[in-house]
């Protein structure tokens, strides 16, 4: 198998080299951004570096609160209402602020940031998510010396998420990182994709995204970010904490109990296109590595 | 009649897999179509499991025989639509690697009751015929009450390989719990 580069598709590389950044907030440089795309698609690598089409990263989800079938997002999340929306940012912090998405889409820039997507469940996608870095946003409050972790909780609406009603999860969703992730310069607020708006089956108006990570670290319709001092429970920790971890890291050496993780499908692929290898970290070693030196990633999964 | 009756259902039952070959064919799978073929046939795998363990309760609530006519073949496409199953994974999706296949088998407890119940159909279709009811004669009613394990190892397969066990791994396992409860009273009462 060709070892691929992660920094072809790491969007540094690719807006350093071939263009400037894509100024963007949301919808207004939807033109601009897809036209980027199909440059980006004819100059890419085959595979693992080729974008996944729109219709199968918008159509093909998990997202439990809307169903438990991968169509069932996108069934049934259109009507989902996303304004207003408000995010509160709490806990182990010396004044506790409340931003409003008109609030946020005014204060950051998203930039087209293309990364690999690695569903715990053995696929991958490759998305191009519109977003800025967390740690942007976790500047706007200061937290206290306590502060050791960051939650981020989901909204809760049964209403208007079918899913909710039954107990599959401990509603309402919930995840966690440690600060030095949380801050990490790869670990992206989501606000669109493909140079739109973020669609509510991927988790819109707002989510986290975490490229080194199983997929389900990454929290979708976020309502609050929490800062903690102990490390906090996540949903899926929850319902199974023999199965999945806190840190949850791509890693082809760690078995997930029922999926051998060493190798993925490329979704979009045909019938009959072999299974390619799990790289560590999904890819972003180089980025990333230096946050676990020392620790057994066994251990801690 | 019970002839036509018969060629229907065989019919009915090869349809499933008209469909994924059409769909394969003509790419119709969605985005993960190894996944999507390897779902389609388990699940119906477990279909043809609980339609198997309905024709005698069927039998006794209707007083019709043709239930039990039809038992055999649609314990025929038990073994038909398990082995389609296996085959998508070991061929399609691992394509006879077969180290990965072996750990699978190994480590995952899912794959592994898996394989044990695709195992304990071999001697169910192997004795499927006319000939061997006559060999076997009260043996052959011994050993396909196999299938019951069968059909417990497949909704534990289903749960276990579940990341929830909501909703259809619940129901399959209710289903199939109901099916063999039904047996049991039948026994005592006559
Ligand atoms: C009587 C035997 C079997 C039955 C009744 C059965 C049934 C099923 C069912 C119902 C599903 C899930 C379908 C869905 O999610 O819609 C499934 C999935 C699966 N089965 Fe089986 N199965 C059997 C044997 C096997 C064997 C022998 C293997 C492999 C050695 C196997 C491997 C798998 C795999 C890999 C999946 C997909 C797991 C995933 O979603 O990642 N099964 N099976």
């Amino acid at each position: 198998m060709k070892k691929i580069k992660y920094s072809e598709i790491t969007p540094e590389k690719i807006y350093k080299n071939r263009r400037s950044f894509i100024k963007s907030l949301g919808l207004g440089a939807s033109s601009l951004a897809i036209s980027s795309i199909s440059f980006l698609n004819s100059a890419s690598a085959k595979n693992r570096d080729e974008l996944t089409s729109y219709k199968d990263i918008t159509t093909y989800n998990n997202y439990y609160e809307f169903g438990t079938s991968k169509s069932d997002p996108y069934r049934n999340s259109q009507i989902f209402k996303t304004t207003p929306w408000e995010i509160a940012i709490e806990g182990e912090v010396e004044k506790a602020i409340k931003l409003s998405m008109e609030e946020i889409s005014e204060m950051f820039v998203s930039e087209e940031r293309i990364y690999r997507l690695r569903c715990v469940e053995g696929w991958s996608m490759v998305i191009p998510w519109m977003g800025f870095s967390l740690s942007k946003l976790l500047s706007k409050v200061n937290p206290t010396s306590k502060a050791k972790f960051v939650e981020f909780e989901s909204i809760y609406d049964p209403t208007q998420m079918k899913g909710q009603r039954y107990p599959v999860l401990n509603w309402p969703y919930n995840e966690g990182l440690r600060l030095d992730e949380a801050m990490h310069p790869l670990t992206t607020v989501v606000t669109g994709l493909y140079g739109k708006k973020l669609p509510n089956q991927n988790g819109a108006p707002l989510r986290i995204f975490i490229p080194w990570k199983y997929g389900f670290k990454s929290a979708k319709a976020i309502v609050k970010i929490k800062f903690v001092e102990n490390m906090p429970t996540s949903s899926w920790m929850w319902a199974s904490p023999r199965e999945y971890g806190f840190y949850s890291n791509v890693n082809p050496n760690v078995d997930h109990p029922r999926w051998s993780q060493a190798t993925e499908r490329i979704i979009g692929e045909g019938v009959w296109a072999p299974r390619v290898k799990t790289l560590m970290f999904n890819g972003y070693g180089d980025e990333v590595a230096n946050l676990y030196t020392g620790m057994d990633l066994k251990k801690y999964f | 009649m019970i002839k036509y009756f018969k060629q229907g259902v065989f019919v009915l039952s090869i349809i499933p897999f008209v469909l994924i070959v059409y769909k394969t064919f003509y790419n119709k799978l969605g985005p993960e179509p190894v996944k999507e073929i390897t779902h389609f046939t388990g699940e119906w795998t477990l279909i043809f499991i609980c339609l198997t363990l309905a024709m005698s309760p069927l039998k006794r609530f209707t007083n019709l025989n043709f239930w039990i006519k039809i038992r055999r073949m649609l314990g025929l496409f038990v073994f038909f639509y398990a082995t389609l199953h296996l085959f998508t994974y070991v061929g399609i999706d691992y394509r006879f690697e077969w180290q990965p296949i072996l750990d699978d088998v190994v480590k995952k407890k899912y794959v592994f009751i898996g394989f044990a119940a695709w195992l304990l159909l071999i001697p169910l279709a192997a004795t499927s015929s006319q000939k061997m009811i006559k060999i076997l004669k009260q043996n052959w009613k011994k050993l396909h009450k196999l299938i019951y394990v069968i059909a417990i190892f497949g909704s534990l397969h289903y749960i276990w390989l579940s990341k929830t066990i909501f909703f259809k791994p619940l129901i399959y396992s209710l289903i199939i719990i109901l099916l063999l409860l039904l047996r049991i009273r039948f026994k005592k009462t006559t």
